[in-house]
């Protein structure tokens, strides 16, 4: 997970996981387990997934028991303990997509990702999502979403330009990233 | 009279399957019902731990409630009327064991409960004579990584009372229910094996499992390796708390000590030389007594923290990193007793001390971690316990090996190691091992014994969570505490690190009720359940009556103590005593963090 590991894992954000735990504490004064809910989705709006590392550091920072954390985590399906990608990529699977050839798109994708529908590409950039039904946009099916942009009539040769376009978006921020952190 | 006691405000009646029960304001419809005689099935449920109300197995009919309530955790009020046996009730229950029994593992012939099992004597108790739903089951890996557990999820019903007793009775939170719905399972922190987490080993997940989902790690069979193998020299130890127990496996009632036939039933099964772990305690005391003296004459580290409890050890170097410092240097009754079978006794045999296989049997499962702990061997080849069995496998054992203990003779143990006081007998129970510490530290402060008519403290006996004893040695007077259950060391440790404290000895011990209590135990039979208060004091008093009739009755007075020290020791606290009886603890990770500060 090289994305997630160079461009999100960075000491500031963690130095603002503490300063949230603790205006969570102070705002719970009465029980710290209340703060726990809005700690994880702290962690979750940035990795997109609450890695074991973040369990650890939560459980110490909150004081609870790194057993309760793991328990509150993989309750909620809101809440992923997989990783996932900087970007999720989804294809529109609903009736009107799926006469238009969106199967082919999204086999195309994972052709190209070398993964299966529901899982992470190794680097981290992408995780291709295995459920979507009608997002609404039937008139230009069939349809591809990179998580809030829509891609409309997408045919399985347009899909290298479109991933490419993240790809490169994505190492540009890794790249800066290193650079940040050799400076 | 059950009338007149109504007419009071905190009396409620209930009628429950026509017969009308009187119980106190708050009861639930359980506690109601138990009042009146009847037993309404239960799984989940226990009273020393929180409710819980998941497992369903107690579901009652109350009228005007649309649907079955859940009777541990429903509160009866004045006037309600419970029916907890109808067909439907009957059958509604049936079917929810009937779930259970689906998801489980179909190998009650081979499990180790030995059926002795709270979910096969449900199923008996329901009329489930067959499998009705035949459905997905859920299919995990044993974790048997760590030293002293074994966890098997197959086999959980997911009753969530170990996941309550390693939260709430030893604060060490483990364990939790992890996932949701069908997925759901009992794991420590990211499923990390056993041997990763700040699991004590205490074995209270044991005690309480309905089931076999946490066990002991077996050792029976390296054991019966040992025993088979002519060129090595079986050497056993048996702890106090076991003999006050052992007999529960055999259809005895407990109460006695069967002290005598255990040492007779290790002969019979092959052990070459037969000793006593209260010969060890006798020496612990001697140790941790000096120590204790020394300590209070050179103004500190105190209080003095006792150290024979291998899970309380664990737990403090994951919990308390910073108090290491209080806790005593003796090893426990057991490592002192490997080190000597294998160093003083090995020598003056002149036997090689590779040769020795050394057994110790133990209401413990902490000790099999204990024994796996380096800075406690001989040397790098030569461990000084190499198996330990709990009281249920020694039992098991005797078993496998048609050992018919009920008609065994009485015989004693072996010499040099196997002579014990009166104040040895009573480690196994919480306050024990204070009480013989006190009974020797007198004699060392004063040159002359406690008067016989002050030798017994009953102020340190008693099963509270947490005691405190105040004692007038001359012009001084002790303060002592005596801590069972790790929830209850907690609430005293966390007096010495605020400072507050004026405490020179604290005795802890991980288990309730102490080692009479401890994970290795037999299992709660027939219409009982574990933790039951009843049984632990009549164990405890089996250990009390023996000390009463042992003619020597504290610690120095054990002639062959007198004698290890003249011949080998020197005197407590020499250097060779340091070497060999004496240890270190370090801080362990992960870091441990305790349940109820999520609660500040």
């Amino acid at each position: 997970m090289l994305y997630q590991r160079e461009v999100l894992d960075t000491p500031e954000w963690w130095q603002s996981l503490d300063q949230f735990i603790a205006r969570q504490k102070a705002e719970h004064p009465q029980s710290v387990q209340t703060a726990l809910i809005p700690v994880l989705h702290y962690v979750q709006d940035r990795f997109g997934y609450i890695p074991e590392k973040a369990i650890n550091h939560v459980a110490q920072s909150l004081g609870v028991p790194t057993s309760y954390v793991c328990g509150v985590a993989s309750f909620y399906s809101y809440f992923s303990l997989e990783p996932r990608g900087a970007y999720t990529v989804s294809v529109c699977l609903g009736t009107a997509c799926f006469v238009r050839g969106a199967q082919a798109v999204l086999d195309e994708i994972c052709r190209q990702l070398n993964v299966r529908p529901g899982e992470t590409t190794e680097d981290g950039i992408f995780t291709v999502s295995d459920s979507a039904r009608c997002l609404g946009a039937c008139g230009q099916a069939p349809v591809m979403m990179v998580d809030e942009d829509v891609h409309a009539r997408v045919r399985p040769q347009d899909v290298a330009d479109i991933l490419a376009e993240y790809t490169a978006k994505a190492r540009a921020e890794m790249a800066e990233a290193r650079a940040t952190a050799e400076a | 009279m059950a009338q007149n006691a109504a007419q009071e405000n905190d009396q409620i009646t209930v009628t429950i399957n026509g017969f009308e029960v009187t119980v106190p304001e708050g009861s639930t419809i359980m506690e109601a019902a138990d009042a009146a005689s009847i037993h309404i099935p239960r799984l989940c449920y226990h009273p020393k731990l929180s409710l819980q109300g998941s497992c369903r197995v107690c579901v009652v009919e109350v009228e005007g409630q649309r649907n079955l309530v859940a009777s541990c955790c429903f509160p009866a009020v004045d006037g309600m009327v419970v029916r907890t046996n109808t067909p439907e009730v009957l059958r509604l229950r049936r079917d929810i064991v009937e779930l259970l029994i689906d998801n489980h593992p179909e190998d009650c012939n081979t499990c180790e409960r030995d059926g002795n099992c709270e979910l096969q004597r449900l199923a008996r108790d329901m009329g489930i004579r067959e499998r009705l739903f035949a459905g997905e089951r859920k299919r995990y890996e044993k974790d048997d990584t760590g030293p002293a557990l074994v966890r098997d999820p197959e086999k959980c019903v997911l009753c969530g009372r170990c996941v309550r007793v390693c939260g709430e009775v030893q604060d060490a939170a483990c364990l939790s229910q992890v996932h949701r719905g069908f997925d759901t399972v009992v794991m420590p922190a990211h499923n990390a094996p056993f041997s990763e987490t700040v699991c004590t080993g205490c074995g209270q997940c044991v005690s309480v499992c309905p089931t076999a989902a946490f066990v002991e790690r077996d050792s029976t069979r390296e054991f019966l390796d040992a025993l088979a193998d002519p060129d090595t020299i079986v050497v056993s130890q048996l702890a106090p708390a076991v003999r006050a127990a052992i007999g529960e496996c055999f259809g005895f009632e407990p109460g006695q000590a069967w002290e005598g036939k255990s040492f007779a039933a290790q002969r019979r099964l092959g052990v070459d030389v037969v000793f006593d772990t209260q010969f060890a305690a006798d020496l612990t005391i001697m140790e941790e007594g000096a120590e204790f003296v020394q300590r209070i004459q050179n103004g500190g580290p105190l209080p003095n923290i006792t150290s024979c409890c291998p899970g309380w050890i664990k737990y403090a170097e994951h919990f308390h990193p910073d108090m290491l410092g209080y806790l005593s240097t003796a090893k426990s009754p057991m490592s002192m007793q490997g080190s000597l079978i294998k160093t003083y006794w090995a020598e003056r045999q002149e036997i090689d001390p590779k040769r020795i296989f050394s057994v110790a049997i133990m209401p413990c499962t902490a000790k099999k971690f204990e024994a796996t702990r380096e800075e406690l061997f001989i040397d790098d080849q030569v461990r000084a316990i190499d198996c330990v069995l709990t009281t249920r496998e020694f039992a098991w054992v005797l078993k496998h090996m048609g050992i018919d203990f009920a008609s065994l003779p009485e015989e004693e143990p072996d010499s040099p190691l196997g002579e014990s006081t009166g104040a040895a007998a009573i480690f196994g129970a919480t306050g024990g091992v204070t009480e013989a510490a006190l009974r020797t530290a007198y004699w060392l402060i004063f040159g002359e014994d406690l008067p016989a008519d002050a030798i017994e403290f009953y102020e340190t006996r008693g099963l509270q969570g947490l005691r405190r004893a105040e004692v007038r040695f001359g012009d001084q007077l002790l303060h002592l505490a005596v801590a069972h259950g790790l929830a209850s060391a907690n609430r005293v440790l966390d007096e010495i690190r605020a400072g507050n404290s004026e405490l020179h000895f604290i005795e802890v011990m991980a288990c309730p009720g102490g080692c009479i209590g401890g994970g290795g135990q037999p299992y709660a039979g027939e219409g009982e359940l574990p933790l039951d208060e009843v049984k632990l004091q009549k164990r405890a008093q089996a250990l009390y009556d023996l000390d009463a009739h042992r003619p020597e009755r504290c610690s120095h007075h054990n002639p062959d103590i007198q004698r290890i020290y003249d011949e080998y020791l020197g005197r407590p606290m020499s250097h060779r005593a340091h070497n060999l009886l004496h240890t270190y603890y370090y801080p362990r990770v992960p870091l441990g963090i305790r349940p109820q500060e999520a609660q500040v």
